[in-house]
Order: structure tokens, then C-alpha cells, then sequence
């Protein structure tokens, strides 16, 4: 089922090619630095202050270019490729509007760690100020949701500003760098020399935690009556999963994985709890609430998490693992600070830990939890409930695929249901909670990954926010297979409306909305309809089976909850679970 | 409490934007900034005057440190330092009244740097609270016009 996109040649013969100092224009700069960074795919858009760099990549193969219909699916997809692959996405947009339309993108990948370099066009150097047409200031509209961000406003100085944003995105916290390039930093000429350097002296992130506080969590670990950890999308991004199996399996300690953190341990462990927070299980949050010592690797206390701070975790001694020193103490103060990055940190202290011996009663209490007060919900044999629909694809997918979601109750469901054994599997905006991401986004894991089985799960509000890269799918056959959950109404809004604004339902109901197998259709993708549970199987199953990418619509009623639900304000422990 | 820390950064286009954009989105005060040289060429030194409590201070150190310009913060207040700032005060001051002034401006060790008909030009250099005491003192005759560069600081001795 892989994508019919060019083979690009292997990074050693194109470094090889690209690694003799030549003069050439600021836009071929770009483009060879882009290859000697291992780019081997970008997403953009053309426009009037990036026609230099576009004319450079006229029939230039080294890498693939993806045309997005929209500026805000080329920033999506680069970074769903970026949370695929682990890699930084690339993507390219002109001065002005096409700057500003990647703002959203550059703001949900800032707020989930995600590594991109984002590059836009600016207008000549010389017209910068004079609201000059298609002006807009992208570095300083973007400085509070950027790691970093470069206006260039010499060539010479364009190889060193990509080596370093490459650097800076992937490297510490993980997050997207911009560089802005005027039009004539483009076309101007200059003599090519590669930079493998960086010389930055404000940035050393620390990686290599203080071993006293180490043998401070050894030591804690040890007495811990009713340990927990909380895992977060600091562990997938370090690349710490086999090394928190390894610590989970010898200490003994069950675990939670929030929402970014599902897949960097395996669910079907009997340790797992599920996910903590405002929709996490029974079984986590109580545990939370109750547990004498609670290790945080990699999660930043989100108030979806913590829900009402002053009352979380009240018995717990704290310990929280981040790379980022500014997440601790932010939210939660913790007892023993660890700072560093987690692979590391977990690496240092496999050897150091023990089983947590005194801790039986408390695995005996979750393992009862979590017999006891399951994730449910009342199915029906007339109408198809979407979380038997995410339950039908985890079973036919065998938690294999790829799933990236957009926002609200189908990502919520999908994060229930879904049982991810992988890390880099699960590709959702949980920190911003950006509608429109869910399906670009899985167009750029599938350029990642051309030959894993990427699944796509929207609602019907989010899939018509970036519903126009239909077209990219069907012109370069990228074969996602996109859900649509069609509850006809925009369905966590609504929730709330229910359950708090006493059933007001205030402009939640997104009747008028376009038949989605027409509109599949329309831009050359198969669309299938289900609306009972033997459609669906048989709907699935063409899809799955189908080599190229599928619009799958299910409908689902508009008055199905997501449960356990933490209500804003209440500590996490008060879960209306939807059977009272 | 109010703190002042000295901050060494890049000298690049739009660095102070950086910092004081963060201050801003954080919801951290900014009482005073003053930016200039430092002892080495590229880099120049923010002093900031804020306002907040230690776990405050201590957010805004980690968060100014995440800024890739940012080389180096100190909290000054942690140790003796010497910290002044300097004002230039426009006074009403008829020919008559000048004498008064001029030694209430004595008794500061402000000078004056203009005279004009009407007006005496004050230049006034010390801690804030000087400066404070000073301009209460000089408020009875008239004050036209004020400025104040910030605060400036430095740990005293070697160090």
C-alpha cells in the first residue's frame, strides 16, 4: 500500500553529491542544507517571496516536495511525519498570509514538544517595515509559540541558520524553529561551505540528571508503599521506551500514560492503568489520588491531568523527571527534582532500583480497580456506537496502525479504546487541541512510514477544517484511511452544554454539513458509509483492504457521552462515570 | 518582593523583544528593564526590577534561560550589590525660588545640568528610594517633566 512517491537516493550519496562548496543562490543553500539535514520530505506552498526557492526546486528530486492545498495541512502533516518519525518536519510557506496560516500548526507543535523547521518567505529586506504587500512579521507574531525563530538577513549566514534550527528543534525540549527568509536572501549568491557545527552559547540542555537525586528516588522507591508513575510524551520523544518497560518490569510499579504518553508502554500489561486525568479511567486517577509516591517521567502536569492542583495527589511524595527545568516546580513542586533527559535518567537508574517490595496491597488494589471499574459503555444493537467503532478498528488493526486523531470526543474515545503497543503510533494534539490537525497530520505520518497502515480518526467538525488535502491523498496515493465519527453535531462542546450548561445547546449542531462520501469522491478518494455494525465491519473491511486512501463515515448518535468525566474545578477522584 | 536580575544576552535584533514578550505572556511584572553594553563585544546586559515571590523568581530564571539568546541570569539580589538608577528633572523654579531648590538638590548630590528662565534641569543619581525621596521633595515647586532611566546593578567586590 505504499505511497506512489518518488524513491529519494540514500543521504550518504546526496551528502557525498551536496558537500562541495560551490557559489550558488540562497535558495539552492536551502535546498542542499535541507538534504544534508536527512530531509527527505517538506510540505508547502508556493508564493510570490518564496518564487526563488520554488524555481530551485523545479525538478529537484533530492527530496519530495508535497503541494498541500493549504498552508495549515503542509504545517499538520510535517508534524504528524515529525511525531512519526521522530525526525524534524520541514515544511515552506510564502511571506504574509501563507505565514500567518501556519501559525495554528507552529503553535500545536510548540505545545506538544514537537520538532519542525518551519521556513517562510519574507518581502525584499529593504520593503521589511513598510507593510510592503504580503508583508506580515512572522518572527515576531510567532516569538511566544516558537523555540527559536531567525530572520536572515545575509546569505552567508543562511547554512549556519539551518544547521542550528535543525539542531535547536530536535535537540532538549523538542519544539518548531522558524526561519524567515527574505526574497532577496533567496536569490542572492554566495559561496557554499556546509556547517556540521553549532556554537551556541545559550543553549546546553542539560541531559545528565544529579545522581543525588537519583539515589533519593532509589531510596523513595524502596519504602513506597503505594507507588505510581505518570508517563508523558517525554518518554516517546527521548526514545525511552524499551528502557521504561526495563524499569516498570524490575521496580514493579504501575503506571499510567497520559494522553501524549499512550504507546510508550504496552497496554496490555497488567501494570498499565490506563490514561490519567479529566477522561482517564477509574483505576488511574484514584490511584493517583491515593498513592504515597508518584513518579512523573516526562509529562508536565496539565491541568487536564492534575485537575483542581490544590487537591492533587495529596499524599503523594513527588518526583518529577522532565528535560526541561522550567516544567519543574511550574505547575507542581516537586519532593526530588530530576532534570535530565529521560532515557538517560531511566538508563541510570535500571541498575540502581529494586522491586518495590512493600507495595503488594497497593497492586492488589488497582489490579481490583481495574476489574472493577472498567472503561464502559452501553452498546446498542440498533444504532453503532463510536466506541465500539474505535474497538472495531483496534481489533482489525491488532493496535499495529498508526493513528493520529483530530479534537474531541472521537480523540478522547480513541485514547480509550485504542490499545497502542507502540510508541510513535498515536499522533493527536493534546496540548493546544487544534481541530483540522487529525487528518493532515496522518498524511505525514504515511510519508514516513509508506508502508504501515496509517488510520486517520476524525469528527465531522474537524474533518471539515483541512478536508481540502483529500486532494493530496488522491493525486499522490497516500493511502490513510480516514474516519469520519458523523454525530452531526460538535460533540465535546456539546457534551458540555449537557452536563453543565443545563442542554443550552448554543450553535453545537452541525447540521448542513457535506454527504462525506460525496465529498471523498469529489477529490478522486473512495468513500464508504456505516450506520449499523454489519456496514461497518463490511465498510472497514473495504477500506482496509482498498490499496489506496479511503473515506470511511460512520454515524453515530449525537447524544453519547464521554465517561469517566472530571468535571473543571474538582480533583480527579470526582469522575461522573455515566451510569449514575 | 521586589527582585533585579541581571540578565547577559546576544546582542541580536529583536532580543529584547524576547524577554520582554515573555515577561508579558507569563504574567510576570516588569518594574523596570534597562539594556546596554557589556564587557564583551556581541553580548549586552538587561538589568530587570520584578516583582514576585522566590517560586516566581525562580520560574522566570528557567524561563529565561529556555531563550536561545539568553546566555546568562543572575539573581542580584541574592548577594550585596550595588544598584542605581538616574533621573533628569525638569523643576519649575522662578529666579526667586532657586536658592531652595538648589539646596534641597545639595543636600541630595543631584546637579543641576540646565537652567532655563522658568525651569531648573535636575540630573539626580542613586538607589530608587533616592530618587523617590527626592522627587516627593521636589514635587511642592512644580515637576514639568521626569524621566528615569531604570535601575542598573552590580554585585559588589570581585565576584
Amino acid at each position: 500500500m505504499s505511497a506512489q512517491i518518488p524513491e529519494v537516493r540514500s543521504t550518504e550519496e546526496l551528502r557525498e553529491k551536496w558537500n562541495k562548496p560551490e557559489v550558488i543562490s540562497g535558495s539552492e543553500i536551502l535546498l542542499r542544507s535541507l538534504v544534508l539535514e536527512g530531509v527527505d520530505t517538506v510540505f508547502g506552498y508556493p508564493g510570490g517571496a518564496v518564487l526563488y526557492i520554488y524555481d530551485a526546486l523545479h525538478g529537484f528530486t533530492d527530496f519530495k516536495h508535497i503541494l498541500t492545498r493549504h498552508e495549515q495541512g503542509a504545517i499538520h502533516a510535517a508534524d504528524g511525519y515529525a511525531r512519526a518519525s521522530g525526525k524534524a518536519g520541514v515544511c515552506i510557506a510564502t511571506s504574509g498570509p501563507g505565514a500567518t496560516n501556519l501559525v495554528t500548526g507552529i503553535a500545536t507543535a510548540f505545545m506538544d514538544s514537537v520538532p519542525l523547521v518551519v521556513i517562510t518567505g519574507n518581502v525584499f529586506s529593504t520593503l521589511i517595515g513598510t507593510d510592503a504587500f504580503q508583508e506580515a512579521d512572522i518572527t515576531g507574531i510567532t516569538m511566544p509559540i516558537t523555540k527559536h525563530s531567525y530572520l536572515v538577513r545575509d546569505v552567508e549566514d543562511l547554512p549556519r541558520v539551518i544547521h542550528e534550527a535543525f539542531h535547536i528543534a530536535n535537540t532538549g525540549r523538542k519544539g518548531p524553529v522558524l526561519v524567515d527568509i527574505p526574497k532577496d536572501v533567496s536569490a542572492a549568491k554566495t559561496l557554499f561551505t556546509p556547517v556540521t557545527t553549532v556554537n551556541l552559547r545559550g543553549y546546553n540542555p542539560r541531559t545528565v540528571p544529579n545522581k543525588l537525586q537519583l539515589d533519593k528516588l532509589v531510596r523513595a522507591i524502596a519504602v513506597a508503599e503505594r507507588p505510581i508513575i505518570i508517563a508523558g510524551g517525554g518518554v516517546i520523544y527521548s526514545g525511552a521506551h524499551e528502557a521504561m518497560f526495563e524499569f516498570v518490569k524490575k521496580t514493579d510499579i504501575p503506571i499510567t500514560t497520559t494522553l501524549l504518553g499512550l504507546g510508550c508502554f504496552p497496554s496490555a500489561e497488567d501494570l498499565w492503568m490506563g490514561m490519567p486525568g479529566m477522561h482517564g479511567t477509574y483505576t488511574a486517577n484514584n490511584a493517583i489520588q491515593q498513592c504515597d509516591l508518584l513518579i512523573n517521567i516526562g509529562a508536565r502536569f496539565d491541568d487536564r491531568v492534575t485537575g483542581k492542583l490544590d487537591g492533587f495527589a495529596p499524599k503523594a511524595k513527588i518526583v518529577h523527571i522532565d528535560i526541561d527545568p522550567a516544567e519543574i516546580g511550574k505547575n507542581v513542586s516537586p519532593d526530588i527534582p530530576i532534570v535530565g533527559d529521560v532515557k538517560t535518567v531511566l538508563e541510570m537508574l535500571i541498575p540502581e532500583v529494586g522491586r518495590a517490595t512493600k507495595a503488594d496491597a497497593w497492586r492488589t488494589t488497582i489490579a481490583q480497580w481495574k476489574q472493577d471499574q472498567p472503561l464502559r459503555y452501553k452498546d446498542s444493537e440498533t444504532e453503532l456506537k463510536p466506541q465500539w467503532v474505535i474497538e472495531m478498528i483496534n481489533e482489525t488493526t491488532k493496535g499495529e496502525a498508526i493513528v493520529t486523531t483530530d479534537v474531541g470526543q472521537h480523540q478522547m474515545w480513541a485514547a480509550q479504546y485504542y490499545k497502542f503497543n507502540k510508541p510513535r503510533s498515536w499522533i493527536t494534539s493534546g496540548g493546544l487541541g487544534t481541530m483540522g490537525f487529525g487528518f493532515p497530520s496522518a498524511i505525514g505520518a504515511q510519508m514516513a512510514f509508506p508502508e504501515r497502515l496509517v488510520v486517520s480518526i476524525n469528527g465531522d467538525g474537524g474533518m471539515q477544517m483541512c478536508s481540502q488535502e483529500l486532494a493530496i491523498c488522491a493525486i499522490n496515493n497516500i493511502p490513510v484511511k480516514i474516519v469520519v465519527i458523523n454525530n452531526q453535531v460538535l460533540g465535546m462542546v456539546r457534551q458540555w452544554q449537557n452536563l453543565i450548561y443545563e442542554k443550552r445547546y448554543s450553535y453545537t449542531d452541525l447540521g448542513g454539513s457535506p454527504d462525506f462520501v460525496k465529498l471523498a469522491e469529489a477529490y478522486g478518494v473512495k468513500g464508504l458509509r456505516a450506520t449499523n455494525k454489519a456496514e461497518a465491519n463490511a465498510a472497514w473491511q473495504e477500506a482496509l483492504e482498498t490499496p489506496g486512501p479511503v473515506l470511511v463515515e460512520f454515524v453515530v448518535p449525537k447524544d453519547e457521552n464521554v465517561y469517566p468525566m472530571v468535571t473543571q474545578g474538582s480533583t480527579i477522584d470526582n469522575m461522573l462515570m455515566g451510569d449514575e | 518582593m521586589k527582585h533585579t536580575i541581571a540578565v547577559l544576552v546576544n546582542d541580536q535584533p529583536g532580543v529584547l523583544q524576547r524577554v520582554s514578550g515573555l515577561f508579558g505572556r507569563r504574567g510576570f511584572n516588569i518594574e523596570s528593564i534597562t539594556v546596554g553594553q557589556s564587557e564583551e563585544v556581541g553580548l549586552s546586559r538587561m538589568v530587570i526590577v520584578t516583582l514576585g515571590d522566590q517560586s516566581t523568581l525562580e520560574q522566570i530564571e528557567k524561563q529565561l534561560y529556555k531563550l536561545i539568546d539568553v546566555i546568562k541570569v543572575v539573581d542580584l539580589g541574592s548577594r550585596p550589590m550595588v544598584a542605581r538608577e538616574l533621573a533628569l528633572i525638569k523643576v519649575k523654579s522662578e529666579p526667586a525660588e532657586r536658592p531652595e531648590i538648589m539646596g534641597v538638590i545639595e543636600t541630595f548630590r543631584a546637579s543641576v545640568v540646565d537652567i532655563g528662565s522658568t525651569s531648573l534641569l535636575v540630573q539626580a543619581v542613586g538607589d530608587t528610594q533616592k530618587i523617590d525621596a527626592m522627587i516627593e521633595l521636589l514635587k511642592p515647586y512644580g515637576i514639568k517633566e521626569l524621566s528615569r532611566t531604570g535601575v542598573t546593578a552590580m554585585i559588589r567586590g570581585n565576584g
